[in-house]
């Protein structure tokens, strides 16, 4: 099993359109996923709810991209877009999401079920509720690898027992004829890594894969998705809240809020050179051993509902920054992602003049 | 596993044991008097009316007779009438007071056309029932969801027994578009078998699917919102597939549930039908009896009745754990 990537299923009738140049990812590579300009909208009843707000990111092959948020900011309705997963009648989408070059947004349903499972997989955060609790693991492995490759059920099956021991589930033959019931919460996750993984996607989605699980089991999980990564170069957009995950894996990162993105850039450089307020709020919330009697420090506020963003900055309400910006321009320009210094790939989208001195001055201190 | 089955085993007979003593009370506590009904209005003497209720034991202790109707059906008994004696073998239910036939004999010519009439019935819900509710779960919140449960909620507003009889007087008698209802035995002509119970089943099985239809449409919204339809749709499942391997699946859960009751009680007579239809099975027998106050006949149909239903709810547990590996191992 070489990271080769099967022909049989791909859809020789998507018209191949020329790779835009011009979205190049922080890390300076070309890129797998393209998504520009993504709008996610859900009309209701009280109003149109607007998820994401013209997102535009880009992963290359073998590297990870962290898209970092709170709930309720986007993060798992943009990837559940790019797999066009969301209820065509009850959704609007508009921008520009590629895959290996071909346009997502406007697919009929008929083309993306060839996609989906094939070039791209997902991988969902609780593998409790997303395999289903009626038929073995087995079976819903096997089913996986047979929806884009016409073969037998015992060659399905040698294929989903070759996966199970792949990321590391012992005694596969056995494990194959067991209900996901029967397995242990970091057994069913690394089951549905393997059911994302049959088909060697080029493009893999984990959302949040380690937050139903705990820490140690977290560790193992993250380490098995980077060495399958190594090995099968596939790209993975990697969605979660937690920094420490991030670190972890992450090659590039975005920072999403209400619905936008506010930085993004390498995992170094956001990580260490933030230059965004909520980003600064999100690492100074990080509970440290080190500061045990002190108290947390949350970020004050909640998120805004995305059925009535406030004007400017949707950040501003709870921005401890805000009044140093002139004229109270965070309350009614809505800031540009724009690179932090010069003409770098790491953007934000914040009024602040002074961001690297702030940081450096007031946050980094408080950090540890 | 075999504790299981015997506790069950013995919480089922004291079900039909409770059931029994019930009926039995309920008969001599209403104004029944089966001696007077046999005698007759006329031409009844005193002697003769002792007669009667002396050969059916209604002189004796209602204790004892309760206790000798449930010997019998397990070790039989012999009845005396006017110097001839019967036997009756076990398991014995009597003999009915009107007619004079062991009611078992009388159970088991009706039996036959009951279960017809009930299996025809559960394929019809099953299949059209389920179906249409599974569509309503898919088109959720759009006008054919709307138009197929108003329709549902239209048709089951209508008592049963108008539509039955509308459906006979109008569609079977006046204007012969449906066949008409009627018994013939399967083994006597298949054909005419067929055509006495489709219009049964059609009227039946039909008022009978907007209930099914509701259900399922229930139950399908909640499985079509699990995370694992999601999973489903993400592995680039058809929808069709999605809907009818995966959601159907879970969906059909609670259903299953109804639907093990329902044909309990179907089973035990579906008596407007039966009536309406001139379809001669246990619901028909169940109203003749209680015109007749022929009181073994009644206990009959009870058990019957009963132990159906006890079986019903048992064949739902098994079925239960055979579609959810979860529950096999509680």
């Amino acid at each position: 099993m070489a990271g080769t990537v099967p022909t049989e299923g791909r859809n020789p009738a998507i018209a191949t359109r020329e790779r835009r140049e011009s979205t190049v990812t922080p890390s300076g590579e070309t890129p797998y996923l393209v998504v520009e300009d993504l709008t996610v909208k859900f009309p209701t009843a009280d109003g149109v709810v607007s998820a994401v707000n013209g997102l535009s990111y880009a992963v290359p092959l073998g590297r990870t991209l962290a898209i970092v948020g709170e709930s309720g900011s986007g993060k798992s309705v943009s990837s559940m877009a790019v797999m066009g997963l969301h209820d065509r009648k009850r959704t609007q989408i508009t921008g520009s999401i590629q895959i290996g070059g071909d346009e997502m947004v406007g697919l009929s349903e008929h083309d993306l079920m060839k996609v989906r499972g094939d070039a791209v997989a997902m991988v969902f955060q609780d593998p409790q509720s997303s395999l289903h609790p009626l038929y073995t693991v087995g079976n819903q492995i096997s089913e996986a690898y047979r929806v884009h490759h016409k073969v037998s059920k015992e060659v399905a099956k040698k294929r989903a027992l070759e996966m199970l021991d792949l990321v590391g589930i012992p005694n596969p033959l056995r494990r194959f004829k067991q209900y996901p019931h029967e397995f242990s919460g970091g057994m069913r996750q690394r089951a549905m890594i393997a059911m994302g993984l049959v088909n060697d996607p080029k493009l893999v989605i984990a959302d949040e894969p380690t937050t139903a699980l705990d820490v140690t089991v977290q560790a193992q999980i993250l380490d098995l998705l980077n060495n399958l990564q190594k090995e099968f170069g596939s790209a993975i957009v990697l969605i979660t809240h937690d920094l420490g995950v991030v670190a972890e894996m992450a090659d590039d990162v975005l920072v999403m809020y209400a619905g936008r993105c506010v930085e993004y850039g390498t995992a170094e450089d956001v990580l260490a050179r933030p230059r965004m307020p909520y980003t600064w709020g999100l690492l100074e919330s990080i509970p440290t051993v080190s500061a045990a009697n002190e108290r947390l420090r949350p970020i004050k506020g909640l998120p805004p509902s995305l059925l009535s963003l406030p004007s400017g900055c949707s950040f501003n309400p709870r921005c401890p920054y805000k009044d140093r910006v002139k004229g109270e321009r965070c309350t009614t320009d809505l800031p540009g992602l724009l690179p932090v210094d010069g003409a770098g790939a790491h953007t934000s989208r914040c009024h602040l003049h002074d961001k690297a001195s702030i940081y450096e001055a007031e946050v980094a201190p408080r950090l540890g | 596993m075999l504790y299981f089955v015997a506790r069950r085993l013995v919480s089922a007979l004291s079900v039909v044991l409770v059931t029994l003593i019930v009926t039995f009370a309920l008969f001599f506590v209403a104004p029944t008097d089966p001696a007077a009904s046999i005698c007759g209005e006329r031409n009844c003497t005193t002697q003769r009316y002792n007669e009667i209720r002396e050969n059916l034991h209604l002189d004796r202790p209602k204790v004892q007779q309760f206790a000798e109707y449930t010997a019998g059906i397990f070790a039989g008994r012999t009845f005396e009438t006017a110097g001839v004696v019967q036997e009756c073998k076990a398991p014995c239910l009597g003999f009915s007071f009107k007619s004079d036939r062991p009611v078992t004999e009388l159970l088991k010519t009706r039996l036959p056309v009951t279960i017809s009439l009930v299996a025809g019935y559960a394929v019809l819900v099953l299949t059209i029932g389920v179906f249409v509710g599974s569509m309503a779960a898919k088109r959720r919140g759009t006008t054919g969801d709307r138009v197929l449960m108003s329709s549902t909620l239209v048709l089951s507003s209508v008592p049963y027994y108008i539509v039955a009889l509308m459906i006979s007087l109008y569609l079977t008698i006046l204007y012969p578009i449906l066949p008409r209802g009627g018994y013939t035995p399967i083994s006597d002509n298949p054909a005419k078998w067929f055509a006495g119970l489709l219009t049964p089943w059609l009227v039946i099985g039909v008022y009978n699917c907007t209930q099914y239809a509701r259900y399922s449409r229930g139950s399908m919204v909640e499985t079509l919102s699990e995370d694992y339809i999601r999973t489903a749709r993400a592995k680039g499942l058809s929808d069709r597939v999605v809907t009818y391997k995966h959601a159907l699946r879970s969906g059909l859960i609670p259903v299953i549930t109804i639907f093990g009751l329902d044909i309990a009680g179907s089973l035990a007579g579906a008596i407007f039908t039966e009536r309406i239809f001139d379809l001669p099975g246990l619901g028909n027998l169940v109203l003749e009896s209680l015109q007749n106050y022929d009181l073994p006949v009644i206990m009959g149909t009870v058990l019957v009745a009963s132990v159906i239903l006890v079986a019903m709810n048992f064949l739902v547990d098994i079925a239960y754990s055979i579609i959810d590996p979860r529950v096999r191992l509680s």
